[in-house]
């Protein structure tokens, strides 16, 4: 990690609950996404992308019939270094809980982030993805972030 | 093809080959497995092993070598010499490992480092004796064979301006292509004192280049046409026909140029394209689906143009990351992917007029 934190204040918001909403059970929707993911712990922070409002409930879209499934990150500051890990994190965690056969599409939030041509090109590029998750210290990081209270995991 | 009657072209799966324990992510066919041997087919992938495999007698295929324990990390390519006694595979541990074939074992019998990142793709040209190497460090390396199991590097290319995805040499002559995630083809020639330049980029600026990156070409057999394939969804023709092993001199201003852009055909990244000695193009692609192009020689309009001669819908259960033709047999396809299968395909029926 750098000297000094990339963002030292950050905004922290409470973990909203939400009732659970009835579908059939092998059906997948945007919520049950954005439930795997919310908890994903920041880089940095002690906080999960949700509270940080990284991420929300309107980052997330699925096309179960294309078997999509697209997240729009926000970064907490314009020039966030950790965006790229927070990218290769959202999508370890989706294919983790997913079936193989959803294409996974991650992008930070338009006009979010100065570099965010570059990161969103990285984050989808999977040869990259693949062997980023292959550096034992990125994996390690990116563990760290994934390991949290699975009570609201599937 | 009078064989073939009339019926409309079909791509059959004839064989569904496992054993790799993550993706697979190339493939390769032994261009001279030797007399009397069948197709010899390589396969690589992310479980760091390297797998070959054979077709028995009575049809089926089986994997008659495993090899491990060289490569520490993902093995990503995989390409056999000329006269089919070598291969050499790249892998993410910034290292190229040959292997000598003598048709029942391999040795691993040198290993070429030099690369800061993960080796991306490798390749061998015509004559055999020269070798070519690409990494996300950016570069291009041409190492020469050398007597005793010996490479040097001949030459360290820097052009590219980000991750290089694939080398591959003219069937002919001592030209070498590089496709990058930099968006661009550069094409790189000896300039006959042995200093090796870019003598030709190709970008979507002044070239009708690619949008996004490039993952993939192949040659025709003559080496006058080559495709590449590439995230922006498209597939582009190139006419290839002038000479760029010659020094330029100021008469002599021949270049490589656009022919055609196959776009509408793959809705996600295009991984993989490969020409056939029967001139069919095969691509594979992110969408889990086989296409195969030809010519369209009943086309009035000015240049070639390619149709689409049938897609393969789900060929795979995931994205599909190599296809390659049979050079024993120009009517099988062989295709690999992230569902750690590769798959062996008959094509059938009329697929050229």
């Amino acid at each position: 990690m750098t000297v000094g934190m990339i963002n030292a204040n950050p905004v922290v918001h409470e973990r909203p609950e939400r009732a659970a909403h009835p579908h059939p059970a092998d059906a997948i929707d945007a919520l049950d996404v954005f439930d795997t993911v919310r908890d994903i712990k920041d880089p940095e922070h002690p906080y999960s992308l949700e509270q940080l409002s990284v991420l929300s409930e309107e980052s997330v879209s699925v096309d179960e019939k294309l078997g999509r499934i697209q997240i729009t990150f926000t970064p907490t500051v314009q020039h966030c270094s950790m965006a790229t890990v927070i990218g290769l994190c959202l999508r370890l965690k989706l294919m983790q809980n997913f079936p193989p056969h959803f294409k996974i599409d991650i992008k930070v939030a338009p006009g979010s982030l100065a570099n965010e041509e570059s990161v969103n090109k990285q984050l989808n590029d999977k040869e990259r993805v693949a062997a980023a998750l292959e550096n034992p210290n990125l994996r390690q990081l990116v563990d760290e972030c994934l390991c949290s209270n699975d009570s609201h995991s599937h | 093809m009078a064989m073939d009657g009339g019926a409309a072209a079909v791509l059959r799966e004839a064989h569904r080959l496992t054993g790799h324990t993550d993706r697979v992510w190339s493939l390769a066919w032994n261009p001279s497995p030797g007399a009397g041997a069948g197709p010899v087919l390589a396969s690589c992938g992310g479980d760091k092993a390297v797998r070959i495999w054979k077709r028995a007698a009575d049809g089926a295929w089986q994997c008659s070598d495993v090899l491990e324990d060289t490569h520490n990390r993902t093995v990503r390519s995989c390409a056999w010499s000329p006269d089919g006694k070598l291969l050499a595979t790249a892998s993410f541990d910034s290292t190229t490992a040959i292997w000598e074939y003598s048709g029942g074992d391999f040795e691993c019998v040198a290993t070429l480092e030099g690369h800061e990142n993960e080796v991306k793709s490798v390749s061998w040209s015509a004559s055999g004796s020269l070798l070519a190497t690409c990494s996300r460090d950016k570069s291009v390396w041409i190492w020469e064979m050398q007597p005793g199991n010996e490479y040097e590097c001949v030459s360290v290319q820097q052009g590219h301006t980000q991750d290089v995805k694939m080398v591959q040499w003219h069937p002919i002559l001592d030209v070498l292509v590089s496709v990058s995630y930099d968006n661009s083809i550069r094409v790189w020639a000896d300039d006959g004192d042995d200093e090796w330049h870019c003598v030709q980029t190709l970008t979507e600026a002044n070239n009708c280049g690619h949008s996004s990156t490039v993952w993939a070409l192949s040659f025709n057999q003559k080496g006058d046409r080559m495709v590449t394939c590439s995230d922006d969804h498209t597939l582009k023709i190139w006419d290839t026909s002038a000479d760029l092993s010659q020094p330029k001199t100021s008469d002599n201003q021949e270049s490589w140029r656009h022919l055609s852009t196959l776009t509408g055909y793959h809705n996600r990244t295009i991984f993989s394209a490969h020409w056939s000695s029967e001139d069919i193009i095969a691509s594979g692609a992110g969408d889990d689906a086989i296409c195969l192009f030809a010519e369209d020689k009943s086309s009035m309009v000015e240049g070639p143009s390619y149709r689409l001669i049938l897609k393969k819908e789900k060929a795979h259960d995931m994205d599909i990351n190599c296809v390659r033709w049979c050079p024993q047999d120009p009517r099988m396809l062989a295709s690999a992917s992230d569902d750690g299968t590769v798959k062996l395909w008959e094509l059938r029926g009329n697929a050229l007029d």
